[in-house]
């Protein structure tokens, strides 16, 4: 099993671990660069005077800026020590913390269990302020959507983190009895609920529908004075919870959080890359594990044809080996997708490029159904799905196991469950194609196997290629069909339909497009 | 606050609604997991003290958006099966495993096989820890499931009858698996044969000359006399008649053609 390619921790640190006890070592939480003294000073003058752009340069720009320089194996200074810069502002204080922990996270893995409590402690203030409504600052999407994504994130790494019992030292093991609160299950799903109920948000995306109100229209920022904080958290909440839910194993529930975001239009979720990945990733492996396997496709498209067109502007900013590793993951969920059910019409021309020159031979292999076509559907599985988490708290008195791969051995042994169970129908559809009308009696003699058998994998392929959706309407997702008359297969294949309206459409307004060019052009 | 409220009941599905995360409401859960196997004469589930635990159990938190939100006086329906419910108490049995129960579990794992052919059952799947999965009742169940998916109807049913202690416990589920065997055949069939369909749905002799003669009279059913045998003709539908299907490939979505309106203007 590919297990071991699974187990890699994100976001791992710089470094050997003896260069980062050293300079942690070296590590003084009171002293103050002046450069960092510059830098709280305005970020915290930026904020007070909702200068929303200079926030955005200075949380994208200097911040990073700073940390490769002088912080890279170190944490920043200790917020009781820049507290004198910001006049001791608590809320300016928890956003802060908030983004020296986030620092801490990516550069100073592993946390021991008291850090990962006292971020959480951390985001429990944050978010209960928040919650209040007394918050009147305007902050970017891009730094509401990194809380949200680092929040859940945490909370999967701490799952992980603490289900890898059998190595812990006795003091590590102390502290996670300790710290038992921090980070539980309850605490996190509640807060992400209650900031998507508090900010309303899915009412207030019904009245957009509607005309009654501004918010995808504003990229969700308020310009009647009041603070975007609620509301554009409590819509990144509904990805977060999403994202949860894919975490926990339960689909359903997680494609109702998203229920409210329409993915057929741009919204506020496409504002930022990184959320239009996130929800994209989440839906289209969630509606993949719920079988709906057109619904997967479409989506992947739409963000695959996206990334390809949009990457080279993300090129500096630092989640572009993000992006790029979602990318590759999804080319592998697409490839799943394809093989299980295969579609002519859905697939860019740029992404099935794309596919082809990654995964030709997997997916050749996975058509096939065999031995190796199982290996195959495992390692590609392995590689792009979400890293499962077993929320329960460890128990800390019976003899350590790591039980971290738990819930991912489970989800993966039910997805090749569900692969065996399509093993005949690639065989079936590979004769099918060749006939028009066939008898049950001699398919059954090709296929060799004996009519009852060859009866029910034909059910069972009309079955597995209708899937029920979410209004409890059947849908075909088969490229083909056939139906029986008493003893005689009558197949009617659905022919790859060229798209006349689609062509003439993209023509059109290339077309218009060169016309445009040509008539700047001037002659001396 | 909540002192001077008049007491109100709420049902399951409200509880859900408002707050799925929340685990003073996991036996409520389960006794509406057993209300789903055994209806009761459709009288109120008193869910009181579950709504006061609910608004204690994260103080100023959760208070404030328990307050914005609606309640009103419902009564539980007459409805028998609730996917969203059943997700939220296996969900709850995850995070709290030493609480799980052996027999809601089955029942709702009952529950979602007569849900077929919706995903349900592997959505239950997903949720239930290995081991747990390890237990003989769900090696049946499972066993049972998958004989259904891959329209193995004859060794499910032979298998049923071994487990029918199991099953008993769960009114109608022969006639949902029955249900869903017609669901499959209509897709695939247009016109059956008597032993194909009497297979599926484990019915034969004069009880299926009975069964037959009430879908002929109402869903539309005709009896044809087949080469071999009676022949059933199955209502046309667009999955057993292909040509029947909307061909939606040559339409072209509205929004692609707003974009060139400022071309043709």
């Amino acid at each position: 099993m590919a297990a071991a390619s699974y187990d890699r921790e994100d976001g791992g640190g710089g470094g050997g671990g003896g260069a980062q006890r050293g300079s942690r070592d070296a590590y003084d939480p009171n002293y103050v660069p002046d450069s960092v003294k510059t830098f709280v000073t305005h970020l915290y003058r930026h904020i007070r005077d909702k200068n929303v752009y200079e926030i955005h340069q200075m949380y994208e720009g200097g911040f990073q800026r700073l940390s490769d320089r002088l912080f890279r194996d170190a944490p920043w200074p200790s917020a009781e020590a820049v507290a004198p810069y910001c006049d001791g502002d608590h809320v300016f204080l928890l956003l802060y913390r908030e983004l020296w922990y986030r620092h801490a996270y990516a550069r100073l893995s592993p946390l021991t269990a008291s850090h990962r409590a006292e971020s959480w402690a951390n985001y429990c203030d944050l978010f209960s302020v928040v919650l209040h409504g007394v918050v009147n600052m305007q902050l970017p999407n891009q730094w509401l959507w990194d809380m949200v994504d680092e929040f859940v994130y945490q909370f999967q790494s701490f799952c992980q983190y603490r289900a890898k019992l059998k190595s812990k030292t006795e003091d590590e093991l102390q502290q996670l009895k300790q710290f038992d609160t921090a980070w539980n299950v309850y605490g996190v799903l509640n807060y992400l609920q209650a900031l998507v109920e508090k900010s309303m948000i899915a009412q207030i995306l019904e009245r957009e529908k509607e005309g009654l109100e501004q918010f995808t229209a504003t990229d969700g920022y308020d310009y009647e004075g009041g603070s975007n904080v609620l509301k554009v958290l409590g819509y990144y909440s509904m990805i977060g919870l999403l994202r949860i839910h894919c975490l926990l194993g339960d689909y359903h529930t997680g494609l109702k959080c998203l229920a409210p975001i329409d993915l057929n239009q741009q919204g506020v979720y496409t504002i930022v890359i990184g959320s239009h990945i996130s929800t994209i990733y989440h839906y289209g492996f969630a509606n993949l594990m719920m079988r709906r396997y057109v619904d997967a496709i479409r989506e992947f498209n739409k963000i695959l044809l996206y990334i390809v067109k949009y990457k080279q502007y993300h090129q500096k900013s630092p989640q572009y080996d993000q992006i790029l590793k979602k990318n590759e993951q999804m080319y592998a969920l697409l490839a799943i997708c394809l093989s299980l059910c295969p579609q002519h019409n859905l697939i860019d021309e740029n992404v099935s490029t794309q596919l082809k020159e990654k995964y030709n031979d997997k997916m050749t292999k996975m058509q096939r159904f065999d031995d190796e076509s199982y290996a195959a559907y495992d390692e590609l599985f392995s590689y792009a799905c979400p890293k499962f988490i077993t929320p329960s708290p460890p128990v800390l008195d019976q003899p350590l196991t790591n039980y971290n791969q738990d819930a991912y051995r489970l989800q993966l042994k039910l997805f090749l469950y569900e692969v065996k169970q399509q093993q005949l129908l690639s065989g079936v559809r590979s004769y099918l194609k060749l006939y028009s009308t066939i008898t049950i009696a001699k398919l059954a003699q090709y296929m060799e196997v004996d009519e009852a058998t060859l009866r029910s994998i034909l059910m069972t392929y009309k079955h597995k290629m209708h899937a029920v959706d979410n209004n409890g309407k059947i849908v075909s997702s088969t490229d083909f069909d056939f139906y029986i008359k008493e003893d005689v297969i009558h197949v009617a294949e659905s022919k790859p339909i060229k798209r006349h309206g689609d062509y003439f459409l993209r023509q059109i307004l290339k077309f218009e497009e060169m016309i445009g060019e040509l008539e700047k052009v001037q002659f001396d | 606050m909540a002192n001077e409220q008049p007491v109100e009941s709420y049902t399951v599905e409200e509880l859900v609604a408002v707050n799925p995360y929340n685990p003073d409401i996991l036996s409520d859960l389960e006794g509406f997991v057993n209300e789903q196997v055994n209806p009761s004469d459709g009288s109120l589930v008193p869910l009181i003290d579950s709504l006061i635990k609910f608004l204690k159990f994260s103080e100023g938190l959760l208070r404030g958006f328990a307050e914005t939100s609606a309640f009103s006086r419902l009564h539980v329906s007459n409805q028998t099966y609730n996917l969203d419910a059943n997700l939220s108490l296996l969900r709850l049995y995850q995070f709290e495993p030493e609480r799980l129960s052996v027999q809601i579990v089955s029942r709702i794992l009952i529950k979602a096989l007569m849900a077929m052919p919706g995903p349900d059952f592997s959505l239950c799947l997903f949720l239930i820890p290995e081991h747990v999965q390890m237990e003989e009742q769900f090696k049946t169940l499972i066993v049972l499931s998958h004989y259904l998916e891959t329209a193995r109807f004859r060794q499910f049913w032979d298998e049923a009858a071994k487990n029918h202690n199991i099953l008993d416990v769960v009114p109608g589920f022969e006639q949902a698996i029955q249900t869903y065997a017609i669901h499959v055949l209509s897709l695939t069939y247009q016109k059956v044969p008597r032993a194909v369909l009497a297979e599926a749905i484990n019915i034969e002799g004069l009880a299926l000359d009975k069964f037959l003669e009430y879908h002929v009279a109402n869903s539309g059913w005709v009896i044809e006399k087949g080469a071999h045998s009676q022949l059933i003709v199955l209502p046309r539908n667009e999955f057993n008649h292909p040509e029947l299907k909307k061909n939606t490939a040559e339409t072209v979505p509205f929004e692609h053609v707003t974009r060139i309106f400022p071309v043709l203007s």
